[in-house]
């Protein structure tokens, strides 16, 4: 597959790039069809971070299989971990204490801010600048710390259990939250100043990648990737989980559909997700933060399905169970592989250097694709 | 004359004369000394890994302190490669060639549990290949799943001694590398 480079009949060059390539962000080996400058096709290959992690997950229990999930988009690892342990809850009918789901909310929230930071700093590097890049990480170390202190992990945290969260939250969380907060919204200006409105960064995002609202729904995108077309699709808003339809927020909505919607979408959540744990932060209520379950745990014979919003889109688990300790089977809907299928669509007719930056506005997690 | 060692750990012995000194060492070890310091790592994160890695190489644990900042993305111009993240069927022999293409003397940092052995991976999955070293030679292996940056950036320090030491990869120990 390696040796695909060459040219075609009607004299199209057909260039790979990855599996190792730094624009790729992981693993995925793209075969694009070039009519001189301008792409004609893209063919993403799949399959080089395949980890089985489905059929693993048939002989692991209900308890074990979530840990394997926080290595599947290991930057919503949380909001992963969230919708497995969402869906066996749903076949024990176990009810969640009012504790355990402020601090789902929180650390999911936190987790987005994280997940996007680094997307930040990765798409301005897309586009050749390197400084935002330590501007994001500088603050995204804050959260790795506060996650760090309450869960025990800096990344992969398998913080979320059937039931509620496995540890109460530390001491310091509150504190700690709350400075970071106070921080990161002083430096948007600064995001701002130095991406945003930089002309040079627009030229490169505007009109270049657009997709339209109909064709962001055949391909099944969800997450900003579908906001950024004008289509409502946040499961916070849509489908509610644990008491999402309480807070106050607004769904981030653009119409333009090109690379420079979608980086506005995600900036716009940030904002969204620093005035979501602006309203929990202080209202913890007190109490159990995990519900008492059985030590084994077993499902009975039917099949459950849970979806959460991570910060590529909906994330989905479908459960079937034979009324065991292990799941019968498990598939995962994840949403950077729809997000990938439009690759093709989006990429045509725009220029070879430009898919670089489409593909860094998609935001792809190349184990979340592969499982 | 008098003979001292130098504060900095550079191979070899100041003999200090008026006017300026003479060093004597031999070639090898200052050879050795100036590669150590000047490892320049491949841009090769498969999975979770990588992200802990650009952790490493940001502001906060910065590992240009000692000399690794110059990520090269394509192997011709690279000295180690740092193994982060999963290594699976279809990707071995991607690694394999990757490694074949890289200058002599290269080394290898198999980074995380997935890398040193397969990790979370190791039962009941069909398509993960149960340690990097299957593949390639490996020098040095950091536990985690991911490690943290402090476990990579000891890596790094361990991977200089090693070079520093010159010895062959097989007469090498953990005993020596503590001394």
């Amino acid at each position: 597959m390696l040796e695909e480079i060459g040219t075609t009949e009607q004299g199209d060059l057909v260039i790979n790039v990855g599996p190792q390539h730094p624009s790729t962000h992981g693993v995925l080996h793209l075969v694009i069809t070039l009519n001189g400058e301008t792409i004609k096709k893209v063919e993403p290959h799949l399959g080089y971070i395949h980890r089985s992690i489905e059929k693993m997950c048939e002989s692991l229990t209900y308890r074990q299989f979530i840990y394997s999930t926080s290595r599947m988009d290991y930057l919503s690892a949380h909001m992963n971990n969230h919708a497995c342990a969402m869906a066996v809850e749903q076949g024990l009918g176990l009810e969640i204490p009012a504790r355990a789901r402020v601090i789902r909310i929180l650390m999911s929230e936190l987790t987005r801010l994280a997940s996007h930071q680094l997307w930040w700093g990765a798409m301005a590097m897309d586009v050749g600048a390197i400084t935002p890049f330590f501007h994001a990480f500088r603050e995204r170390e804050m959260i790795n710390d506060i996650m760090e202190e309450t869960c025990g992990a800096r990344l992969t945290m398998n913080y979320m259990v059937p039931g509620g969260v496995m540890f109460d939250l530390h001491p310091n969380f509150q504190v700690k939250t709350k400075d970071f907060v106070r921080f990161f919204r002083s430096k948007f200006d600064e995001y701002d100043e130095l991406v945003t409105n930089n002309i040079i960064f627009q030229e490169r995002m505007k009109n270049v990648g657009r997709i339209s609202a109909e064709d962001a729904v055949s391909f099944g995108c969800s997450g900003p990737v579908a906001r950024a077309s004008g289509v409502s699709s946040d499961i916070r808003k849509l489908a509610p989980y644990e008491g999402y339809d309480q807070l106050n927020f607004t769904e981030a909505l653009e119409t333009a559909g090109d690379n420079y919607a979608r980086y506005l979408v995600r900036m716009q959540e940030m904002r969204t997700s620093l005035s979501i744990i602006d309203q929990l932060i202080d209202n913890i209520p007190e109490g159990d933060f995990q519900a008492k379950t059985k030590a084994v745990l077993k499902l009975p014979k039917g099949e459950y399905y849970s979806r959460v919003e991570t910060a590529r889109g909906d994330f989905g688990v479908y459960i079937v169970s034979e009324g065991g300790t292990t799941p019968y089977r498990i598939k995962f809907r994840s949403p950077g592989f729809s997000n990938l299928s439009a690759l093709d669509h989006i990429a045509r007719g725009c220029k070879i250097g430009d898919l670089v930056a489409i593909m860094g506005s998609l935001d792809l997690v190349i184990p979340d694709i592969d499982r | 004359m008098d003979v001292k060692k130098p504060m900095d750990p550079f191979p070899g012995q100041v003999h200090e004369t008026p006017g300026g000194g003479i060093l004597t060492g031999t070639l090898d070890d200052v050879i050795n000394w100036a590669r150590s310091n000047s490892l320049w790592p491949l841009v090769f994160g498969t999975s979770c890994c990588a992200i802990e890695m650009m952790s490493t190489a940001s502001a906060k644990y910065d590992w240009s302190r000692f000399g690794f900042e110059v990520a090269r993305a394509t192997p011709r111009q690279a000295d180690v490669i740092i193994i982060a993240g999963t290594i699976v069927n279809k990707m071995a022999p991607v690694l394999k060639r990757l490694y074949d293409q890289m200058p002599e003397p290269r080394y290898v940092i198999a980074m995380g549990a997935c890398a040193t052995s397969g990790g979370p991976f190791f039962y009941n999955t069909y398509s993960v290949v149960k340690g990097a070293d299957h593949v390639i030679p490996v020098d040095v292996y950091i536990a985690g799943c991911p490690p943290r940056p402090e476990a990579l950036l000891h890596a790094l320090l361990t991977l200089q001694v090693k070079v520093k030491s010159g010895a062959p990869r097989e007469k090498i120990t953990i005993g020596e590398i503590s001394k």
